[in-house]
């Protein structure tokens, strides 16, 4: 084995161990609750809690929920800015990342002073309002991701010549966007999607600052207020993120096979 | 008048006029093809005739309806596409059944029409597959197919065939034609491929430069050319350079030799391009074919039925065809020759 590569082994190694331990630590330290064993206790006990079951349940529905609003808004922008304004493309990406530049504290603090009860539309004012808020805050942290998605997937058919295509059969731009455009990019929308539910389900910034009891101000408090539970916490918010990855390549993967030469 | 009409259109893409002052007139059931040489603006006729395109000036009217302003969904028209542009997560029967569907036609019809449209085009077996399981000719197929069960008004195919090889664009362009014919569709076919446009045509509308430089049937184009143009474009052609002896009994020299073409040339002096094709001209003296000029071999191809033979006049330069015989060898190069050709194969070309 030459020198080269060993270092690369060392690297990797090195690199997998700085990333597993701490997380190893933080299960191991999970199952500890009860004294002198292992078991799963601290688990159990998350899982029975009340107030674990409707927030998390509360983000699960915003989770979809944004990943409906993200859809409806990103893939006729992105099957519009392909076929009619490719020189608006740059600008258009530029705008989707601005969410990745601009932390979600500026955002939040700029929607509650836009939205204000003493506002033309006093969204925060009222529950609804609130959660229309938050969902379009959520939309907008799910933007790049969502919209890169999409964006890839429209690269790989042929947008102009399909919609010509349809429009010659008689089909109107909602029937276009509806049955030939979304279920070609369906994949890209679900990798998207998975991204977006693990961000969503995790999100405290927002939450806290609306005052809304997701997931996120939940994990944070169990924090601040028990020792064992919020490492199981931890662990099981990981899973979820892994879990949506794991489906995002099982789905990228399943695509080729169905897709294989066109 | 007739079923589609299209005049006086034009076409500007910005500060360029893409097509000019293009007037055409098709009968129902007619098969015309489009031919020219790549960016004359063939493809962009069709895309104004099918509505993704909207002409700068001039009308388009199918069957007395303005065409002009009305939304590509709303015309009723089909359309082909080189890349065959089938709905990738479709079946194919669901690819056929489309246009069906947006009608709002009922299941059982549309299911029925799918089988007989699918049986036209061969592929009655295929309608559960999906398009990436089909060779290209299959999808092409498919994708007339597709564009015939709505039953449009007008079908439009732009280049369909250019995409596939040489076997299955011959097999596949009778077959288009068999069922244009069939169904007693009208057809534009946009081509630039000439043996296409000759074989499976009534009328080709050979283009150039956005305009249309002659109208007419196959052999028509072929035999009787208008323009310098479409002489030079359709088929192999020898040019002859001569010069007006006399316009009002047609008489000029080609190289050194006087030849009474015995028909008037009105308003024609000085030096007059004529044409020829290879198959009018006969090596030696030949029957019928008065007309003898002297030259020297100076290229043989052996095709195998057919030699063909590059004859130098003094100045023109001629090439002919002859069908081998087993009997006698090929002519060698540099060796005299004498050709003949009747007075009238010499064709005058308008410049
Ligand atoms: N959208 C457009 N914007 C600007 N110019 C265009 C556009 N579409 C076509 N053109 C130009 O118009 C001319 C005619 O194009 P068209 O596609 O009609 O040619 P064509 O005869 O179909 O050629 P081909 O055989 O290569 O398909 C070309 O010079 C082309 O560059
Ligand atoms: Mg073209």
């Amino acid at each position: 084995m030459s020198a080269k590569r060993i270092w690369a082994w060392f690297f990797i190694l090195f690199g997998m161990v700085y990333f597993l331990l701490p997380l190893f630590g933080m299960f191991q330290f999970s199952l500890k609750m009860l004294r002198g064993r292992y078991s799963f206790e601290a688990y159990r006990v998350v899982l029975r809690d009340p107030q674990f079951q409707t927030t998390f349940g509360y983000s699960v529905v915003l989770a979809l929920l944004t990943i409906v609003i993200g859809t409806l808004i990103v893939v006729p922008t992105a099957y519009w800015v392909r076929l009619k304004l490719p020189r608006a493309r740059p600008f258009v990406e530029f705008v989707t990342l601005l969410p990745l530049v601009i932390p979600p504290i500026v955002i939040v603090f700029g929607y509650i002073r836009l939205y204000n009860t003493s506002s033309i539309l006093p969204l925060t004012g009222s529950w609804i309002g609130t959660n229309i808020l938050v969902l379009f805050g959520y939309t907008t942290l799910a933007l790049p991701y969502m919209y890169r998605a999409v964006d890839t997937g429209l690269r790989a058919i042929d947008v102009a010549t399909l919609t010509e295509a349809a429009q010659s059969l008689g089909a109107s731009w909602v029937t276009i966007l509806a049955r030939v455009i979304l279920p070609n990019v369906l994949v890209s929308v679900l990798s998207g999607a998975f991204l977006t539910f693990a961000i969503v389900i995790g999100e405290y910034v927002f939450a806290a600052l609306l005052n809304l009891n997701t997931f996120g101000p939940y994990m944070v408090w169990m924090g601040g207020n028990r020792a064992y539970e919020p490492s199981a916490l931890a662990v099981i918010a990981f899973g979820i993120t892994w879990v949506c990855m794991g489906l995002i390549q099982l789905v990228t993967h399943f695509s080729k096979h169905t897709k294989a030469k066109r | 008048m007739s079923f589609l009409n299209l005049e006086h259109l034009e076409k500007f893409f910005g500060p360029t006029r893409v097509v000019k002052d293009f007037n055409l007139s098709v009968e129902k059931g007619e098969f015309i093809s489009l031919l020219g040489p790549s960016g004359c603006g063939k493809t962009t006729v069709l895309r104004m005739v099918a509505g993704f395109e909207s002409p700068t000036t001039g009308a388009i009217t199918i069957d007395g309806q303005n065409m002009v302003g009305l939304a590509a969904n709303r015309r009723k028209i089909g359309m082909v596409f080189q890349a065959y542009a089938l709905f990738p997560n479709l079946t194919v029967a669901q690819n056929v059944g489309f246009g069906l569907r947006i009608a709002k036609v009922d299941k059982a019809t549309i299911a029925r029409r799918v089988a007989e449209m699918l049986a036209i085009v061969g592929l009655g077996e295929f309608g559960n597959r999906f398009p990436f399981q089909l060779s290209g000719g299959q999808q092409q197929r498919v994708a007339l197919a597709r564009a015939l069960a709505p039953q449009p008004q007008v079908l439009l195919l732009d280049e369909p065939l250019s995409a596939l090889d040489a076997k299955i664009r011959v097999s596949l362009r009778e077959e288009i034609r068999a069922i244009q014919k069939k169904l007693g569709i009208t057809t534009i076919f946009v081509t630039h491929d000439q043996e296409e446009a000759l074989s499976m045509s009534d009328r080709v509308v050979v283009m150039h430069n956005g305009i249309a430089s002659q109208t007419g049937a196959p052999f028509e184009i072929y035999s009787r050319p208008t323009t310098r143009f479409v002489a030079e474009f359709v088929g192999t052609l020898n040019l002859l350079t001569a010069t007006v002896i006399d316009a009002d009994t047609g008489t000029v020299r080609i190289g050194d030799t006087n030849v009474a073409l015995n028909r008037p040339l009105p308003g024609k002096t000085g030096t007059i391009s004529l044409a020829l094709r290879p198959e009018v001209v006969t090596l030696g003296p030949s029957a019928g074919r008065e007309i003898t000029l002297k030259g020297r071999i100076t290229e043989v191809h052996f095709l195998g039925s057919v030699i063909r033979i590059r004859i130098d006049l003094g100045g023109n330069s001629v090439l002919l065809d002859t069908f081998n015989t087993p009997d006698t060898p090929p002519p060698a190069v540099g060796t005299d020759a004498e050709i003949s050709v009747a007075e009238r194969d010499l064709m005058v070309l308008e410049d």
